[in-house]
C-alpha cells in the first residue's frame, strides 16, 4: 500500500491540536469561552496533539521497519 | 441560532482538505477495477475493522442512537449489546469463510455462485436500489440539521458534502472511502468524548443522571430505573419505554434484524472483503466489535443528558430559532425541543394531549449548548464526518453491485477491465446524482421516504433465513432460496398490513388491509414483523429445497460448511486468533449487559 493511513491521521489531529490549543490559551480569559468553566479548548487540543503525535510516530516507525 | 467562529470553519476546512487530499493521494494506487471496488484485497485488519464499524456509523447512528437515548434511556443499547455484537461474531467466525474463500466480489456474486441467477439479480436489485435511496436520505437529514442548527442553506450543504463524498471516491475508489472511514472513525470519538465528559460533569456523573432520569420516568408514568437499566423491565412491553417484551426483543432484534444487517448486507461486508488474507477478513467485525460495544457511552448518553441538563450558557444557544420561549416553557425536557407542527408553527401534541418532542434534536442541542468555539468547530465536523462516512458507505457498495452484480453480468458482459474500472467511476457519479435527488425528493414528499423504507425493512427482513440457509445446509436449492426470499417479503408486508402500533392510525404505520393485532409500540411492530418475515421465508426455503434438485456437492466447495476446509490462521500470536478474540468480545459484551441489567 502506498500510504499508510495513520500519516494522514496523525497530521490531521496534530494540527487540529496545535489550532485548539493555541484558541484555548488566547481566549482562556474571555466570558462565554468555557460555558461549562471548563478550559476545554485548552485540555482537549492538547489530548488532540498527543494522539495526532502517537500516530504521525507509529506510521514512522513502521515505514523504517518496512 | 449558533453562530460558528473564524475557529470553527477552519477546524472544518482543514478536515475537508485532508479528506480530498487522501482521495487524490490513492489516485495512482488505482489501476484494475480490482483496486476500485476491493482495494485489491490488500488491507490490514484494524483498518478494515475501523472502517468497517465507521461504513455503519452514518448520522441515524450518531444522531437517531441519540435520540433513543433521550426517548428510551439506556435501553437503546440493545441496538449494540444484543442487536450488534452476536451478529458480528458470527459473520467474522462463521460466514466469512465463504464470503471471502468463495473469491465472490459481492455478497449477490456470492448468491449468484451459491444459488442461481435469479436470486442474485433479486439481491442486487432491491440492495442497489436500497443503498441510494439511504444515501440521499442521509443527505436530506443533513441538509435539514445544518439549516436548523447553523442556519445553512439546504442546497449549499448538501451540495458541498455529496461533491466530496463524489471526490474522494471518484478518485481513491474503495481505499479512499476505508481510509477516510477510520479518520472519520477517530474524528467522531474524539469529537463527541468531551460531550459526554462535560454533560456528565453538569448532570453529576452517572448517579445524578440516574436521579434526575428517575424523576423523569415516573412523570411519564414508569418505574424510577426504566430510563437506566436496561433489562429490569423488559419482562412485560407496558413497563418500558421502548415499549417491547424481552421475546420480541432478542429475536427481532438480536436475532433477525441484527443477523440480517451485520451477515448480509453489502456495506459492511464489503470492508471485511477489501482485507488482505483470509484471517483479516474474519478479525474485521471481531476487531470493529471492540470499540462498537463502548459507542453506547458516545452516542446514548448524550441524548439521556440532554433529556435531563439545564444548558450551562445564560440563553440557550439555538432555542431561539428551534422553539419560542412560551414552548419551552410548556415541554421542560432538557434541552429537547419539541416537534414544530409545519402548518400551524405550533409545537405537535400527542393523543393524550402531552407535547411531542423532537428527539432528534437531542444531541446537536447539547453539542451546541456545551461547546465553546473551536471544540464546536470539532464536534460539528464529527456530525458531518457522520453524514459523509455513511453515505460514502452506500455510495462505495452501490457502484460495485451496480458495476459487476447488474452491469457486468447483465448489461454489457465480456469487456475488459480498464472498461469496468471506468463504469464504477460513472456509477459513483449517478448514485451521487440520485441520492441528491432523493434528498430533493424527500424535502417534498416525506411519505414517498417512510414509504420506501418500509418495503426495503420488507425485503431485509428474510435474507438472514437464506443466507443461513445456504450457507449450512448443502440441500438448499436456488429455486428455494428465491422462493423463500420472494415469500418473506409478501409476509412481512401482510403482517405490516394486518397490525398497528397502539395510537396510531392505518396507513404507512400498519394496518392497510385491515387490524387484526396491535403492538404496544412501532418497535414491538416492527421485530415481529421481521420475525414473521424470517420464519417465512426459512420455511419455504426448505419446504421448496426438498423437492427441487440440489446442486451436486462438487459445485459447492467453497461455498458450503462441510464441503469446505476449514480456514486456517495463518500467523498470529495466540490473542490475536478469531477465536480468541471474539471469546474475548461476547465476554465483555454480557459484562457490559450485567452492570447495566
Amino acid at each position: 500500500m502506498t500510504l499508510d493511513v495513520r500519516m494522514p491521521i496523525g497530521a490531521f489531529f496534530t494540527l487540529v491540536g496545535v489550532i485548539l490549543t493555541i484558541y484555548g490559551v488566547v481566549t482562556m480569559r474571555d466570558p462565554g469561552a468555557s460555558p461549562t468553566g471548563v478550559p476545554i479548548d485548552l485540555v482537549w487540543g492538547l489530548v488532540l496533539l498527543a494522539f495526532g503525535l502517537v500516530m504521525v510516530a507509529l506510521a514512522r516507525r513502521a515505514r523504517r521497519q518496512a | 441560532m449558533t453562530h460558528l467562529t473564524g475557529v470553527d470553519y477552519a477546524v472544518m476546512l482543514l478536515y475537508f482538505v485532508f479528506v480530498l487530499g487522501i482521495g487524490f493521494t490513492l489516485k495512482r494506487s488505482v489501476k484494475t477495477s480490482e483496486d476500485f471496488f476491493l482495494s485489491g484485497r490488500s488491507i490490514p485488519a484494524w483498518v478494515t475493522g475501523l472502517a468497517f464499524l465507521s461504513a455503519n456509523l452514518g448520522a441515524q447512528e450518531v444522531i437517531g442512537m441519540g435520540a433513543s437515548g433521550a426517548k428510551y434511556g439506556i435501553a437503546t443499547s440493545h441496538f449494540y449489546w444484543i442487536g450488534a455484537i452476536p451478529a458480528m461474531v458470527f459473520v467474522g467466525l462463521f460466514m466469512m469463510p465463504f464470503y471471502y474463500g468463495s473469491r465472490a466480489r459481492s455478497v449477490p456474486e456470492y448468491l449468484k455462485l451459491r444459488f442461481d441467477e435469479k436470486t442474485r439479480a433479486l439481491n442486487a436489485v432491491s440492495f442497489a436500489t436500497m443503498t441510494v435511496f439511504s444515501s440521499g436520505i442521509s443527505l436530506y437529514a443533513m441538509g435539514k440539521l445544518l439549516n436548523l442548527l447553523l442556519g445553512w442553506s439546504f442546497d449549499v450543504s448538501i451540495l458541498i458534502a455529496a461533491g466530496i463524498v463524489l471526490a474522494y471516491i471518484f478518485f481513491g475508489g474503495l481505499t479512499s472511502a476505508i481510509y477516510n472511514e477510520v479518520l472519520q472513525f477517530f474524528l467522531i470519538v474524539l469529537g463527541f468524548a468531551p460531550l459526554v465528559f462535560l454533560g456528565l460533569r453538569a448532570v453529576g456523573g452517572w448517579h445524578g443522571l440516574s436521579a434526575k432520569l428517575a424523576a423523569a420516568a415516573v412523570t411519564n408514568g414508569y418505574a424510577p430505573g426504566a430510563y437506566t437499566r436496561s433489562w429490569a423491565f423488559m419482562g412485560h412491553a407496558s413497563q418500558n419505554p421502548v415499549g417491547v417484551e424481552w421475546f420480541g426483543l432478542v429475536m427481532g432484534l438480536g436475532f433477525v434484524l441484527s443477523f440480517g444487517y451485520w451477515c448480509t448486507d453489502f456495506l459492511v461486508v464489503q470492508r471485511a472483503m477489501a482485507a488482505n488474507s483470509m484471517t483479516a477478513a474474519r478479525r474485521t467485525p471481531l476487531i470493529a466489535a471492540i470499540p462498537k460495544m463502548l459507542f453506547p457511552f458516545l452516542v446514548i448518553f448524550p441524548g439521556m443528558i440532554a433529556l435531563v441538563v439545564t444548558s450551562p450558557r445564560a440563553a440557550p444557544a439555538a432555542s431561539a430559532v428551534v422553539a419560542p420561549a412560551a414552548v419551552v416553557a410548556e415541554a421542560p425536557a432538557g434541552l429537547v425541543p419539541p416537534k414544530i407542527d409545519a402548518a400551524t408553527g405550533q409545537p405537535l401534541h400527542d393523543a393524550r394531549g402531552r407535547v411531542v418532542l423532537d428527539y432528534d434534536m437531542a444531541t446537536p442541542m447539547l453539542l451546541v449548548n456545551f461547546f465553546p468555539a473551536g471544540l464546536l468547530g470539532l464536534g460539528l465536523t464529527a456530525l458531518l464526518a457522520s453524514f459523509m462516512s455513511g453515505m460514502a458507505g452506500n455510495v462505495t457498495a452501490f457502484n460495485t453491485v451496480w458495476t459487476y452484480d447488474l452491469y457486468q453480468s447483465y448489461v454489457r458482459p465480456g469487456q475488459d477491465d480498464a472498461h469496468y474500472l471506468r463504469m464504477g467511476r460513472i456509477a459513483t457519479v449517478a448514485g451521487i446524482a440520485i441520492s441528491i435527488a432523493c434528498a430533493y425528493v424527500a424535502t417534498r414528499f416525506n411519505n414517498i421516504m417512510d414509504f420506501l423504507q418500509l418495503v426495503f425493512a420488507f425485503v431485509n427482513a428474510p435474507l438472514f433465513a437464506t443466507f443461513a440457509l445456504g450457507m449450512f445446509w448443502k440441500r438448499t436449492t436456488g429455486h428455494g432460496a428465491f422462493a423463500g426470499l420472494v415469500s418473506g417479503t409478501l409476509a412481512a408486508a401482510i403482517h405490516h398490513g394486518l397490525s398497528l402500533p397502539a395510537g396510531a392510525t392505518a396507513g404507512v404505520k400498519g394496518g392497510y388491509f385491515g387490524v387484526v393485532t396491535t403492538y404496544p409500540s412501532e418497535l414491538a411492530q416492527t421485530f415481529w414483523t421481521a420475525i414473521f418475515a424470517w420464519v417465512t421465508c426459512f420455511v419455504v426455503t426448505i419446504l421448496v429445497s426438498l423437492v427441487t434438485r440440489p446442486r451436486a456437492e462438487a459445485e459447492l466447495t467453497g461455498l458450503v460448511y462441510g464441503l469446505t476446509a476449514k480456514p486456517q490462521d495463518t500467523v498470529l500470536r495466540w490473542y490475536e486468533r478469531p477465536i480468541v478474540l471474539a471469546s474475548v468480545v461476547l465476554a465483555l459484551t454480557l459484562v457490559l449487559n450485567l452492570i447495566f441489567f
